[in-house]
């Protein structure tokens, strides 16, 4: 057959106009898919940089390092060696005690700035010195009369000009630092007693208040994450898994279990402040638990992760093929016997990523708590459990909150630490959350 | 699982029904928050009390709070960076909170700066009216703002583009910043007579109208903290923020303060009220909880000692203006004195 005429068949090695384009349609279509994930990758890029390059100042932290002669006479002025008696010294004596000491350790090792006034040398040491030193002189007696090493830390400050923050230039306009304590530290720097270390107070110590940046650290936020944490997992994983079953096995499906299908779909687009409005209504104002307890965030995050762990364990149910039910009906097992020795086993990894993609949103959420009291200044640590459920305590997400909101410079590094604290736990429970997928998961 | 979990959960109850608060709750104004932290900080160093937990949430709030009612399960301290309101009182006795201790622990200032190396500047408060407020007048007759720098305002200002980060409404500062600056300076520029001749010898409703601010984005309301309104100053050179004394004294590398009326901010200027805009904070102890809550009367008492709030004290260091008369708070808070009758 000949060729009909201005109409060429179509050839496989020479591509015709259309083929072209459509080519060229699909080739573009990628380039879109591909910028687009440029521009999500970029994005976090920048996010994780900007966070870590902020943060991981808070590592690390200055410290002075001090042989301070424990002079019973202003330690102890009854002499009983008697710790109720000693407790009357405050640490405002104690700090009276580390500035005149720390005067005579500059003038031992020959130390001399231009123009440094007693007030630049109390202001080198942090206000949180004195306790540490009166913490542990309260504790044991015995170091009264004695000459002890201890490591202080170095106010913010000074901490800021080792790291780079506070300069000489911005020294001169500040009010909090001069620029002679700029020279003091260079020069205690060079003597060895002023040097930087890593700070594992950032992570065990608790919140300090606006005048002592460099003591503030994550202690009681992580805590009280770990006790919501806890009761999240406690009830949260139970209820769920024991209603979507319900729900999903043997609830017949009429106009009631369409209502409470419809209602748990919706309360997981909920905003999570109404979960801490119920918390208060609820919790705190009828059942009278304590304000800022993690009893009452953890509860309040137990609703709020409820129906995403029910959503996600109904899913798992879901993809457990209906043979396995049949089969396991068909050799006589009961129906309950079917679902807890056959689904539920199978669908166990799907309901455990669930609940730790449920708890990792409970850990990043701090709207409810601040309903409930819990975004506060809290010092003092939580009991272990289960009394400490009722102590106050904060949350990490809280703690970036009241970091990023103080006055002093300082806390902005520590809010960018604590923000990468918190992405570490992020990751690591999201880490569990594919190991356990990877190791359990079944295809079929 | 669930047994344990309910096991779990009936301890905790059973526990709160066992013990009773052992620390001291506080909330309110988040201007007095640092101080009451550094307070408290202290306090739990030196006694053998429990810290007490510091909560922000705004001065109104926290007094509502207080309000609420007598028992563990409400705060004792309600910080308060404004006086409290009639209304507030009444709400207190409606809930059985019949008697409140008033407790003035100093005076706070509020600053306008700019970032460094933006000109100085020297206000007085008839040039933020004239430069911020909706109306001004203009050769004598009230006319919507045309001011576009600061030197239409003032001849002796810079000629700087006006552009002003303020407090929200919801802030104590901006209520200051309201009587202190903008109503003062809506009396000097003489357009208070303007708005009372228009209302008809109103002078509430010619207050109300002095209060209306330009709304063409020169005068921009922060809602954040000043932390924000230092973001925001950093990122315009042109553009004045208002802070709070303290804040300015923690970051004078960054800010460069502007004088009022021809006095700079510091405290012995706003101590002897030479520096007009700076108001007096407090905090509201309920006085039932004395003696019921361990080591609040210990901790109010330390509060208003020389050693936290007077003028060499831990607060003065962060940048809160000492109160000329804290003998007389000091021995008002020792005989746990009952507030007056407000006027």
């Amino acid at each position: 057959m000949t060729d009909i005429a201005g109409v060429r068949p179509p050839r496989l090695l020479t591509r015709d106009a259309r083929t072209r384009r459509r080519n060229a349609a699909e080739f573009r279509f990628r380039l879109y898919g591909r910028v687009a994930v440029c521009i999500g990758v970029a994005a976090l890029i920048v996010l994780l940089a900007s966070v870590v390059a902020n943060g991981v100042g808070a590592f690390r932290q200055t410290f002075l390092t001090l042989d301070l002669s424990l002079d019973a006479a202003e330690l102890d002025p009854s002499g009983a060696r008697d710790v109720a008696a000693m407790k009357k010294v405050t640490t405002i004596g104690y700090g009276r005690f580390l500035t005149r000491q720390l005067k005579a350790a500059i003038a031992e090792r020959g130390i001399r700035i231009e123009g440094i006034t007693d007030s630049d040398i109390a202001g080198m040491i942090s206000k949180a010195a004195p306790a540490q030193v009166r913490d542990r002189v309260l504790a044991d007696p015995g170091l009264i009369g004695r000459t002890v090493a201890f490591r202080l830390l170095a106010n913010g400050r000074i901490d800021g000009y080792l790291k780079g923050r506070v300069t000489m230039k911005s020294a001169r306009l500040d009010g909090n630092v001069s620029p002679a304590q700029l020279r003091l530290s260079d020069a205690l720097r060079k003597d060895g007693m002023l040097a930087m270390a890593f700070n594992w107070g950032f992570i065990t110590s608790a919140d300090a208040s606006e005048l002592r940046p460099e003591a503030a650290g994550l202690g009681v936020a992580i805590l009280g994450s770990a006790y919501m944490m806890i009761i999240v997992l406690f009830l949260a994983l139970p209820i769920g898994v024991a209603s979507s079953i319900y729900l999903e096995e043997f609830a017949p499906t009429n106009r009631w279990t369409d209502l409470i299908e419809v209602n748990i779909s919706n309360l997981a687009a909920v905003p999570s402040i109404v979960f801490g409005i119920l918390g208060l209504a609820i919790f705190i104002n009828f059942a009278g638990l304590p304000q800022s307890a993690p009893i009452v965030g953890g509860l309040v995050l137990t609703l709020m992760t409820l129906p995403t762990i029910i959503i996600a364990t109904r899913a798992a149910l879901k993809s457990v093929p209906p043979s396995i039910r049949d089969a396991a009906l068909g050799v006589g097992a009961s129906k309950m016997q079917a679902i807890m020795h056959h689904v539920v086993p199978l669908a166990m990894p799907g309901v455990l990523t669930g609940a730790i993609i449920g708890l990792a949103q409970a850990l990043g959420e701090t709207a409810p708590l601040l309903l409930i009291g819990m975004v506060a200044f809290v010092r003092d640590f939580p009991a272990p459990p289960p009394e400490g459920f009722l102590d106050p305590a904060t949350a990490l997400p809280v703690q970036v909150y009241n970091f990023t909101q103080r006055a002093d410079p300082a806390f902005a590094e520590r809010a960018s630490g604590a923000i990468i604290v918190l992405m570490v736990f992020l990751l690591a429970m999201n880490l569990v959350a594919i190991l356990l997928r990877r190791r359990f998961e079944r295809r079929w | 699982m669930t047994a344990a979990a309910i096991s779990l959960l009936m301890v905790a109850l059973a526990a709160t029904g066992a013990a009773g608060r052992e620390q001291i709750q506080i909330a309110g104004s988040s201007t007095v928050l640092p101080y009451a932290a550094i307070a408290a900080e202290a306090f739990g160093e030196n006694f053998d009390f429990r810290t007490p937990v510091v909560e922000g949430g705004g001065s109104g709030a926290g007094r509502k709070k207080l309000c609420e009612g007598v028992g563990e399960n409400t705060i004792d301290i309600a910080n308060s960076s404004s006086r409290i309101t009639p209304s507030d009182i009444d709400l207190c006795a409606s809930n059985g909170v019949s008697e409140i201790m008033e407790v003035r622990l100093g005076y706070d200032g509020i600053v306008f700066a700019t970032a460094q190396g933006a000109p100085q500047y020297a206000f007085a408060p008839a040039d933020w009216y004239n430069a911020l407020a909706a109306n001004v007048l203009v050769g004598g007759v009230l006319a919507p703002n045309p001011n576009t720098t600061w030197a239409d305002v003032n001849g002796d200002l810079a000629a700087q583009e006006i552009l002003a980060f303020i407090p929200g409404t919801k802030h104590g500062t901006r209520e200051v910043f309201d009587t202190r600056i903008i109503e003062a300076g809506c009396v000097a520029s003489g357009a208070f007579a303007a708005f009372k001749r228009q209302n008809g010898g109103d002078e509430d409703a010619a207050a109300r109208s002095c209060l209306s601010l330009r709304t063409d984005g020169r005068s921009v309301d922060i809602d954040g903290d000043y932390t924000e309104t230092l973001a925001r100053i950093e990122a315009n050179p042109n553009a004045i923020g208002v802070f709070g004394l303290s804040f300015y004294r923690n970051n004078t590398d960054r800010l460069r303060a502007a004088t009022l009326d021809g006095v700079f901010p510091s405290s012995e200027t706003i101590a002897s009220g030479a520096y007009p805009a700076s108001r007096p904070l407090y905090f509201y102890v309920k006085i039932a909880h004395l003696g019921v809550i361990p080591g609040l009367r210990e901790f109010i008492a330390f509060f208003v000692s020389d050693d936290i709030a007077g003028p060499d004290g831990l607060l003065a260091e962060y940048g809160l203006v000492p109160d000329p008369q804290l003998a007389a708070t000091q021995k008002m808070v020792a005989t746990a004195g009952r507030m007056d009758p407000l006027e």
